[in-house]
C-alpha cells in the first residue's frame, strides 16, 4: 500500500498514458482524447499533493522519493494541467493525430516526472529519453502552412541537437562511473569526493551536465531553441519551454551537488556558461518580432539567471535556482497562454499582432503585463524575488562580478519586454491590430487568473515555499550562504 | 533589532499603506465612471484625513522612529515586514496623502479613456510611495520603489501625449537602471552586517572603500530618480508627456524619492563616503540649479518649463543635504515638501490651461488673465512661490539651504545665485505672459474661468503655499530632533 502511495504520481500518469493509447486506437476521438489527459493531469496533481510527504528508496535504491522529489512532482502536475487547460482544442495540429498528441504529451510529462525521483545514473538517462522522445515527435505534428515545412526543420534541429547532446552526456557519465565503479549518485558523491579535483572528474562532470544545458537552454547547447520555439505550434511550444526546464533544474541540483563548493572548477564553469547565456539571450532578443522566439532567447538569458544559483554550490543557491524556475513556469505559461489565445488559427504571433490587446480582452492584457513585468524582474512579482534570492546566493558566495553581470542583463532585458507592454497596453493606433474583442472560455478565464495569482503570491509570499524547498534540499552539504541564512 | 517607539494598538502606517489598494480592489467592481471617480476621491480623501491621526499622535522631540510595526515577511531570506516614520518622512508621507486626492481631481475632466485602469494606477502608485516613505526594511523599501515604476509607466504611456511611448519606456528603463545597483548595494550591505533593517544598517564600521562603492551605487540609483544634473534627461520627457495627474506625481513624490533616499541611506549608513563624495555632489547641484533654471528661460513649453524648472529646486534639494548641517538639511527638507505643493499646483495649473485651449504653448496662453481672473490670481501666487517670494513657502526653505551652503564654501553659494535670479526671471516672464500679454488673442473670448472642482483642486495648495511661508515652525519642529540624529550619525564619522 505504502509502495502505491509512494509511486502514486507515476502510476497515474502511466495508466493515463495506457488509456490514452488505447483511446488513440480507435477513430479519432479528440475531445475524447483530451478529457481523458486532463483528467489524468489534475489525478496527477491530487496524487503528487497526497504523496508529498513519502519517503523511500524504491528499485534497489535507484528510486528516491523525497520530498524535493515530491515537490518538484506536483510543480510538474500543476504545469502540465495548465498546458492542457491553454492547448485547447489544437488548432494548429494535424486532425488525424490529435489523440496521439495527448499520449505523447502525457509520456514526456511522465519521463519528467520520474527524472526527478531517479538517483541512478542508468535510470536518469532512460527517464531522460522518455521525457525527450515524446517531444521530438510533438513538434513534427503541427500542420504545413503555404508549403512551408518548418515544423519538420525544426524537429530535426531539436533532435540532432538532443540527441547529440544526450550522447556527450553519456559520454562524461561513464567517466564518472569508471572513476568510481559505481551509477549510483550517492555512493558515487561519496567516492567521487577525493578525486574532484582531478581533470578526470572535472572532465566528467563538465561532460555530464551537458545533456541538462540542452534542457535548460543554456549557451552554448541553445541552438534549437529559436527555431523550435518558432516550428512548433504554440501548445507544443509551451511545453518544450516550461517543463522540461524545471525538470532539468531539479536533476542538475542533484548532479552539481556532488561537486563540492570548496572546488573552483565547476563554479568557474558555470559562471562562464550563466554570463554567456545571458548576454547571448538577452542581446538577441532585443531585435526580435516572433513573440515566441522572442521568448525562446529571453529563456536563454533566464536559463542563464537560473544557474547563478548553481555557481553558489550550496543549499541557498539550490533553493533560490528551484524557487526562481518554479516562478518561471508561472511566466512563461502565463505567456502562452496569451499567445495560444491572440493567435489566428494557430499560427505563430508577432509582437505586433498584441496591438490593442487591452481593447479586444482585458483579462489577457492583465495577464500578459503581469507576465511580462515579472520576466522582467519588476518586485512585487515573483521575477524579481527569484532574481533577488539568486543574487544573495551568488554574493554570498563572493561572486560580486557575476552578480554585477546579471543586474546589468536585467537591465538590458528590460527593453524588449517593455517593447511587448508598449504593444499590448499602450493602445497605439498599428495597422496590424485587429479589433474585435476576443472571447475567452471560462477554463482560460480560471487559467490566467490562477497564474497572475501564482506570480503575484509567489512574489508577495514565497516564505512558505522557499522554506519547504530550502528543506527539501537537505541532502544538499550546507555551504557559507547557508550558515549566513542562520540555520 | 527592537524599536523603542514601537506602539501597541491600530498599525496606523499599514492602514495607510494597503487603504489605497482596498479602494482600488472596490473600484475595480464600479461599473459607471461617474461613481467611480467619486469613489475614488472619496477614498483618497478619506486616506489623507486619516493620516492627520500620523501628524497629531507623533511625537516631535524624539528622533526615534515612531509608529513602528514589525513581522516576518520571508524568513528564509530575513526580509521582513518592519515600517515606522521620523519628522522626515511624516512630512513626506502626508506631501503623499494631500497630493492623492487632488491628482483625482485634476483629472476629472482629462482623463476619459480607460477611467478604471487610470484610477487603478494611481491607487497602486499611492500605495507604493506610502510605503517608500515608511519602510524600514530595505528590501521593503526595495519593493515599493521598484513597483511604482509599473502604475507610472502606464500612466505617462497609456494617458500621455503623442510621444508617450519613447517618455515612457526612458522613465522605466532609466529608473529601472539605476535602482538595479541600489539592490547590489543592499545586498552587499546585508551580507556584511546580516540584516536588511535600515537602522540597524546605520551606525556600523565599515571600511571605507566598501563604504565608497556602496555610497556609488546608492548615488546612481538617487541621482536620477531626483533628478540631479547628469541624469534628468529622462525628466522633461516624461513629465512633458505624461498627463496631468501623472505630472503632479511626478514632480509631487516621486523626486523626492531620490532625496529621501540619500538622507535615509547615504548619510547615515555610508557617513565616510558622503563626506568624500559630498563637495562633488554639492557641484553637480550648483549645475543642476544653473542648468535647469536657465533651460527654464527658454522653454516656450509650459510644461517643459516647469519640468526644467523641477532640475533647478531638486538642485537646492541635493545642495542642502550635501551641506551637511542642520539649516541645509532642514532647508532641504523644506524645499521637498515647497517643490512638492508648489510645482504640483504649476502642473495643474499647466494642465487647466492646456484643458482649455489644447495647447501648452506659452505664446498660445499669452493674455489668457484678462479672461480668467481667477486662475491668474492663483498662478500669480504660485509662480511667486516657484521664485522664493518672501512670504512664500520656497523663500523659506531656499533661505535655509542658502544659509547651509554659505557656511560651506561662499564660491559655491556664489555660484548659485545666478540660478535664483533666472527662477525669478522665467517665473515672471511666464507670469506676464499669460497674466497680461497679448491681449487680442481672439479665441480666448469663450473661455471659462475656474471651476469649483479647480477652485477646489489648487485651493489647499495655495494654503500650504503661505502656511510654510509665514509659520514654517511646526513643520521645522517634527523633523528637527531627526535631523539633528541624521546629522550626529554623519558626523560621528571622522573625515
Amino acid at each position: 500500500m505504502t509502495f502505491i502511495l509512494n509511486f502514486l504520481p507515476e502510476l497515474v500518469l502511466l495508466v493515463g498514458a495506457l488509456g490514452l493509447f488505447v483511446v488513440a486506437l480507435g477513430e479519432s476521438q479528440q475531445k475524447f482524447a483530451r478529457t481523458v489527459a486532463l483528467l489524468v493531469a489534475f489525478a496527477t496533481i491530487g496524487a503528487a499533493a497526497a504523496s508529498l510527504n513519502q519517503h523511500a528508496d524504491l528499485f534497489s535504491g535507484a528510486y528516491r522519493v523525497d520530498q524535493f522529489s515530491q515537490l518538484v512532482k506536483l510543480v510538474l502536475a500543476f504545469g502540465f494541467a495548465c498546458i492542457l487547460l491553454l492547448s485547447g482544442d489544437l488548432p494548429d495540429i494535424r486532425a488525424e493525430v490529435k489523440p496521439e498528441y495527448f499520449l505523447f504529451l502525457t509520456l514526456s510529462v511522465t519521463g519528467l516526472v520520474m527524472l526527478v525521483s531517479c538517483v541512478e545514473i542508468v535510470s536518469i538517462v532512460v527517464a531522460l529519453e522518455l521525457s525527450s522522445f515524446p517531444l521530438y515527435l510533438l513538434v513534427p505534428m503541427r500542420r504545413e502552412r503555404a508549403g512551408h515545412r518548418s515544423q519538420m526543420e525544426s524537429a530535426i534541429k531539436y533532435i540532432m541537437f538532443g540527441v547529440a547532446a544526450n550522447g556527450i552526456m553519456f559520454f562524461g557519465l561513464s567517466y564518472l562511473y569508471g572513476l568510481t565503479g559505481t551509477t549510483h549518485l550517492f555512493p558515487l558523491a561519496s567516492r567521487l569526493a577525493p578525486v574532484v579535483h582531478t581533470p578526470l572528474a572535472i572532465t566528467g562532470l563538465g561532460l555530464a551536465f551537458c545533456g541538462l544545458y540542452y534542457k535548460l537552454a543554456i549557451f552554448p547547447f541553445h541552438f534549437w531553441t529559436p527555431d523550435v520555439y518558432q516550428g512548433a505550434s504554440n501548445e507544443t511550444a509551451s511545453l518544450v519551454a516550461s517543463l522540461p526546464k524545471v525538470g532539468a533544474v531539479a536533476v542538475l541540483i542533484r548532479f552539481v551537488s556532488l561537486a563540492t563548493p570548496e572546488n573552483p572548477a565547476v563554479a568557474t564553469m558555470l559562471i562562464y556558461l550563466a554570463v554567456g547565456s545571458m548576454f547571448f539571450g538577452n542581446l538577441i532578443a532585443l531585435v526580435q518580432k516572433d513573440f515566441k522566439r522572442m521568448l525562446g532567447f529571453s529563456g536563454i538569458a533566464h536559463a542563464g539567471y537560473a544557474l547563478i544559483g548553481f555557481v553558489a554550490l550550496d543549499q541557498a543557491g539550490f533553493t533560490a535556482a528551484l524557487y526562481y524556475i518554479t516562478g518561471y513556469l508561472f511566466m512563461i505559461l502565463a505567456c502562452f497562454v496569451v499567445i495560444s489565445r491572440v493567435s489566428r488559427d494557430g499560427a505563430n504571433v508577432a509582437i505586433e499582432e498584441l496591438a490593442g490587446l487591452h481593447r479586444r480582452s482585458p483579462l489577457l492584457a492583465a495577464t500578459l503585463l503581469v507576465a511580462v513585468f515579472a520576466l522582467a524582474g519588476v518586485p512585487p512579482f515573483v521575477g524579481f524575488m527569484g532574481k533577488f534570492s539568486l543574487l544573495t546566493a551568488a554574493y554570498a558566495q563572493g561572486h560580486l562580478a557575476l552578480v554585477v553581470i546579471a543586474v546589468v542583463n536585467s537591465a538590458i532585458a528590460v527593453y524588449y519586454y517593455l517593447q511587448v507592454v508598449r504593444q499590448a497596453v499602450f493602445g497605439e493606433s498599428n495597422p496590424a491590430a485587429v479589433a474585435e474583442p476576443l472571447i475567452l472560455t471560462w477554463p482560460t478565464r480560471g487559467l490566467c487568473v490562477v497564474l497572475i495569482v501564482g506570480i503575484v503570491a509567489l512574489g508577495v509570499a514565497p516564505g512558505t515555499v522557499i522554506d519547504t524547498i530550502f528543506h527539501s534540499l537537505a541532502f544538499v552539504h550546507s555551504g557559507p550562504a547557508t550558515a549566513l541564512l542562520g540555520r | 533589532m527592537t524599536f523603542p517607539g514601537s506602539t501597541e494598538g491600530l498599525p496606523l502606517l499599514s492602514i495607510l499603506i494597503f487603504a489605497p489598494l482596498a479602494v482600488a480592489a472596490v473600484a475595480a467592481l464600479i461599473r459607471s465612471e461617474r461613481g467611480l471617480r467619486w469613489w475614488t476621491l472619496a477614498g483618497t480623501t478619506a486616506i489623507a484625513l486619516f493620516s492627520l491621526q500620523l501628524w497629531t499622535g507623533f511625537t516631535a522631540g524624539t528622533a526615534a522612529f515612531q509608529f513602528v510595526e514589525h513581522a516576518t515577511w520571508i524568513p528564509g531570506l530575513k526580509i521582513n515586514y518592519t515600517v515606522g516614520i521620523d519628522g522626515i518622512s511624516l512630512l513626506l508621507v502626508l506631501l503623499t496623502t494631500l497630493i492623492s486626492p487632488l491628482c483625482v481631481l485634476c483629472s476629472w475632466s482629462y482623463i476619459k479613456t480607460r477611467v478604471h485602469e487610470f484610477m487603478l494606477c494611481l491607487l497602486v502608485m499611492e500605495t507604493a510611495m506610502i510605503g517608500v516613505f515608511c519602510a524600514l526594511d530595505s528590501i521593503l523599501f526595495f519593493v515599493f520603489w521598484e513597483a511604482m515604476l509599473i502604475p507610472m509607466a502606464l500612466l505617462i504611456g497609456v494617458w500621455g501625449g503623442p510621444r508617450k511611448i519613447y517618455a515612457s519606456l526612458k522613465f522605466f528603463i532609466y529608473t529601472m537602471a539605476g535602482s538595479i545597483f541600489l539592490l547590489v548595494a543592499l545586498i552587499a550591505l546585508r551580507l556584511h552586517t546580516g540584516t536588511f533593517c535600515i537602522p540597524d544598517l546605520m551606525g556600523q564600521q565599515y571600511d571605507p572603500a566598501f563604504q565608497c562603492w556602496v555610497f556609488a551605487a546608492f548615488f546612481i540609483s538617487f541621482a536620477i530618480k531626483v533628478p540631479m544634473f547628469p541624469f534628468h534627461t529622462w525628466l522633461p520627457a516624461a513629465h512633458v508627456e505624461a498627463p496631468t495627474a501623472g505630472s503632479v506625481i511626478l514632480a509631487s513624490v516621486l523626486l523626492k524619492m531620490g532625496t529621501y533616499g540619500f538622507l535615509r541611506f547615504c548619510l547615515p549608513i555610508v557617513p565616510y563616503a558622503t563626506h568624500v563624495f559630498a563637495p562633488y555632489v554639492l557641484w553637480l547641484s550648483v549645475i543642476g540649479i544653473l542648468y535647469g533654471s536657465f533651460a527654464a528661460l527658454a522653454q516656450s513649453d509650459l510644461k517643459k518649463l516647469v519640468a526644467y524648472s523641477s532640475v533647478g529646486h531638486m538642485g537646492f534639494a541635493t545642495l542642502g543635504i550635501f551641506a551637511l548641517n542642520t539649516s541645509g538639511i532642514e532647508g532641504a527638507t523644506l524645499v521637498m515638501i515647497n517643490h512638492g505643493v508648489t510645482t504640483g499646483a504649476l502642473f495643474i495649473a499647466v494642465g487647466i490651461i492646456y484643458e482649455r485651449l489644447h495647447s501648452r504653448e506659452l505664446a498660445a496662453a499669452a493674455g489668457l488673465g484678462r479672461f480668467m481672473p481667477v486662475f491668474t490670481f492663483f498662478l500669480g501666487a504660485f509662480c511667486l512661490s516657484s521664485l522664493a517670494f518672501p512670504g512664500t513657502n520656497s523663500f523659506i526653505g531656499e533661505f535655509l539651504v542658502l544659509s547651509g551652503g554659505f557656511s560651506v564654501s561662499l564660491l559655491l553659494v556664489a555660484c548659485a545665485v545666478p540660478g535664483v535670479v533666472a527662477s525669478a526671471a522665467y517665473n515672471l516672464r511666464m507670469l506676464q505672459r499669460i497674466a497680461f500679454g497679448g491681449t487680442h488673442n481672439p479665441e480666448h473670448h469663450d473661455l471659462k474661468d475656474l471651476n469649483f472642482r479647480e477652485i477646489v483642486t489648487l485651493a489647499p495648495l495655495l494654503v500650504f503655499v503661505f502656511w510654510i511661508g509665514l509659520h514654517p515652525q511646526p513643520f521645522v519642529n517634527v523633523m528637527h530632533a531627526s535631523v539633528q540624529h541624521l546629522l550626529a550619525q554623519v558626523g560621528a564619522f571622522p573625515r
